[in-house]
């Protein structure tokens, strides 16, 4: 117990008693007196340019170290800036708190200035929220949201804290224990759901695993690994589920869905036996939900029992911890003789049959890029943006590891990608953190060029420019009549010179030779780098399974 | 389909904006909902009735259940609760219609509480329907004002909200 110190100082204390080592964030008035006890405390900060940047960072952080990621922001519009990253961080389940000043508690509700209902505007968007309203509640309240946070389905957890509470004195005293009697988060799996589950899978001939995020939040690779292995299934990861399951794996399909592969969608649609793992169903998996696996039983595996028949007809759910569940349904079936081995061949005469595939010519393609980045760095983590850059990363390169693929899967934040990388570089210094960009999304966030370069953190944005806002521009042309409704964007901005203003390294690239030789310099720099690819703008993402289509019909170049 | 159910929730500011914030965005449709502290100061109970079908229902239970301010939820079976509606009725009278309003009002166990020289307001309780047919009885004299409560239902059996709160602190 430290006697009399006022809120702000509570507030750092909590953070350290968390563990924290690092916060991203921006002040602002409301927060000067947390700011100043962070100004001798002994947790690093990271001053962002932009609030959304924060949140993004955190998250990325978040994401690649398994921790919880902290954001801070000033109240009114420094808030209001966060929505975006904590959004992103809700849809993705990503553990971060976020810390937000407000104005005195005299003037909450009269429109004061810097005021804005943070609480109200995230309520949809955080999976629990505070508003403090007396400086004693601080210890425990950000007790209580580490843990909501970072436990069952993780999620973003908002702080917002008046200014004058954060002067208020206390007697600080870190509980030692929770006492929340309406969170449960985790239930006792339940062994018939169990069983029935086990008896589907040692009668299914054609099995797949579909894997998703949950696997990664559960540490749950190696028992899906073993999983997968003793039932001999196909598994295809979901974009949350990259590096769940090692892509080099013989049984691996790659991704399902609107961008996945050919055969990953034609295992799931004659499927007997759909096995999902932490994986909820979206419509960009399902495609039309009414003709999704139509001959496939389903076993539903979530720590959330609201994911379970939300989307879908199941079969058997189980509600559990991903890893704790694996665990089980792999003693359950030990000693299994699996019937899946003309299903792996037929799964396997697809995968010759239908592998990913572009056509190379004397311009740099966006997929060459991407594996050239794999073939010289295959154990970084890449981040990426949203569009076409992001799916061009999740198809050519090899992920083998949790951790090291990281987007926003279900927001599809533009703008995530670059902020994100440098909170996963903070996070892993040791890796080598390389964001897959695109023109359009980089420059939703390029202002953070500053923090990287002021901070010292040597991320490395490969921007696959096309001119276009590639995604976009793909729809149009393929289902607006070439309509390219303010999608063109090209010559607009010079990459390297504005790496150049920010005191960061900027290259470019034109020729297919280049890239390998430009990607080992930016690497080897040491310091934030952007890299300009000029990429073949007539290039597009394939295999697709058009808006509203069942997932097996699937179009492709040519 | 009609569904009854009951949560009981902690009594803080807020709670209730992030249940009804739950059903809209979720577009869940409340036909009712009614709120007020239960014998223990710290919890409120809410009572929601909801349209929709069995998935409707089932993710309405799941969705509440996942809010952290939510401390129980559950169900409630027309065959093991009871539930009741209270209204205020505004009819306007005049002296050749005021008694047979009265009558109807006898006939309802309903109560007046209140008489002006043109109106009455008239008290009732009861469950949806006879709160409906007393609305439809009085609507050939002029309602001038209708207000209703919402259903609130308590399960049958002895369960109080302090055996759920302390339940909640076991598990």
């Amino acid at each position: 117990m430290t006697n009399n110190i006022t809120g702000a100082k509570a507030l750092i204390e909590s953070l350290k008693k968390e563990n924290v080592e690092v916060i991203f964030g921006y002040p602002g008035g409301a927060m000067l007196p947390i700011y100043d006890e962070l100004y001798d405390a002994d947790i690093r900060h990271i001053l962002v340019r932009h609030e959304q940047a924060a949140a993004h960072a955190a998250d990325g952080y978040a994401r690649a170290t398994g921790k919880t990621g902290v954001c801070f922001a000033t109240s009114g519009p420094g808030g209001t800036n966060l929505v975006t990253g904590i959004a992103t961080a809700y849809m993705d389940s990503v553990p971060i708190v976020a810390v937000t000043g407000q104005v005195p508690r005299s003037l909450l509700g009269v429109d004061a200035f810097q005021e804005a209902d943070i609480t109200g505007i995230t309520m949809p968007i955080t999976k629990h929220n505070y508003l403090i309203k007396k400086a004693e509640e601080i210890p425990r309240v950000v007790k209580e949201a580490f843990y909501i946070a970072s436990t069952g389905r993780p999620g973003p957890v908002l702080i917002d804290i008046p200014k004058d509470v954060t002067t208020d004195l206390l007697d600080f005293n870190y509980p030692e224990e929770i006492n929340l009697r309406s969170y449960k988060p985790v239930a006792a799996v339940n062994i018939e759901q169990l069983k029935q589950a086990a008896s589907l899978i040692k009668a299914s001939e054609k099995p797949v695993i579909y894997a998703g995020g949950g696997i990664i939040i559960s540490h749950a690779a190696e028992e899906l690994l073993q999983f997968a292995e003793l039932i001999a299934a196909p598994v295809t990861a979901t974009l949350m589920g990259k590096g769940a399951f090692p892509d080099t794996h013989p049984l691996s399909v790659g991704m399902p869905g609107m961008h996945g592969t050919k055969y990953a969608n034609y295992a799931i649609q004659e499927s007997d036996l759909i096995i999902a793992v932490g994986a909820r169903f979206d419509d960009r998996v399902t495609g039309k939900i009414e003709s999704f696996a139509p001959s496939a039983k389903i076993i539903h595996i979530d720590i959330d029992p609201a994911e379970i028949r939300k989307n879908v007809r199941v079969d058997v759910p189980v509600v559990g911890d991903a890893k704790t569940v694996l665990t089980k349904l792999t003693a359950l079936i030990k000693q299994h003789q699996p019937k899946t081995s003309r299903w792996l061949g037929r799964v396997n005469k697809w995968k010759k049959e239908f592998p990913l595939h572009y056509k190379k010519n004397d311009m740099i393609k966006p997929q060459y890029v991407v594996e050239s980045i794999y073939e010289l760095y295959p154990d970084a983590i890449i981040v990426t943006e949203v569009g076409q850059n992001q799916m061009w990363a999740e198809q050519y390169f090899k992920y083998t590891k949790p951790r090291t693929f990281i987007s926003s899967g279900g927001l599809g934040t533009m703008g995530y990608g670059f902020p994100a990388a440098i909170g996963a570089k903070v996070g892993r210094p040791d890796a080598t953190v390389i964001d897959i960009a695109g023109d359009g999304s980089f420059q939703m966030n390029s202002q953070e060029i500053a923090t990287a370069v002021q901070s010292e953190i040597p991320v490395v944005v490969a921007i696959l420019n096309n001119g276009y806002l590639g995604m976009v521009h793909q729809w149009q042309e393929l289902f607006f009549e070439e309509r390219y409704s303010s999608t063109v964007i090209e010559e607009s901005v010079d990459f390297v010179k504005l790496a150049e203003a920010y005191n960061a390294v900027g290259l470019r690239a034109v020729k297919p030779e280049d890239v390998k030789p430009i990607l080992k310099e930016a690497v080897e720099s040491g310091k934030p780098t952007i890299i300009d690819f000029i990429i073949d703008k007539t290039e597009n993402v394939f295999p697709m399974v058009p808006a509203g289509a069942a997932i097996n019909e699937i179009i492709d170049l040519e | 389909m009609r569904h009854t159910i009951a949560a009981l929730v902690e009594n803080r500011p807020g709670v209730l904006t992030k249940v009804s914030g739950l059903f809209s965005r979720r577009r869940f449709n409340i036909e009712s909902l009614a709120v007020g502290v239960t014998e223990r100061p710290d919890v409120s109970r809410i009572t929601i009735v909801v349209a929709g079908d069995d998935t409707v229902l089932e993710q309405v239970l799941k969705q509440l259940n996942k809010l952290i301010d939510i401390i129980h939820v559950t169900k409630l079976s027309p065959k093991n609760s009871v539930s009741r509606e209270l209204a205020l009725i505004k009819v306007g009278v005049d002296s050749a219609t005021r008694s047979e309003v009265m009558q109807i009002v006898d006939v309802f166990r309903a109560k007046i509480i209140d008489v002006a020289a043109d109106s009455l307001i008239v008290e009732v309780t009861g469950d949806r329907s006879k709160i409906t047919a007393m609305e439809h009885l009085l609507s050939q004299f002029g309602i001038k004002e209708l207000v209703r409560t919402g259903d609130i239902a308590l399960h049958r059996s002895s369960t109080t909200a302090e055996d759920i709160a302390n339940q909640g602190e076991v598990n």
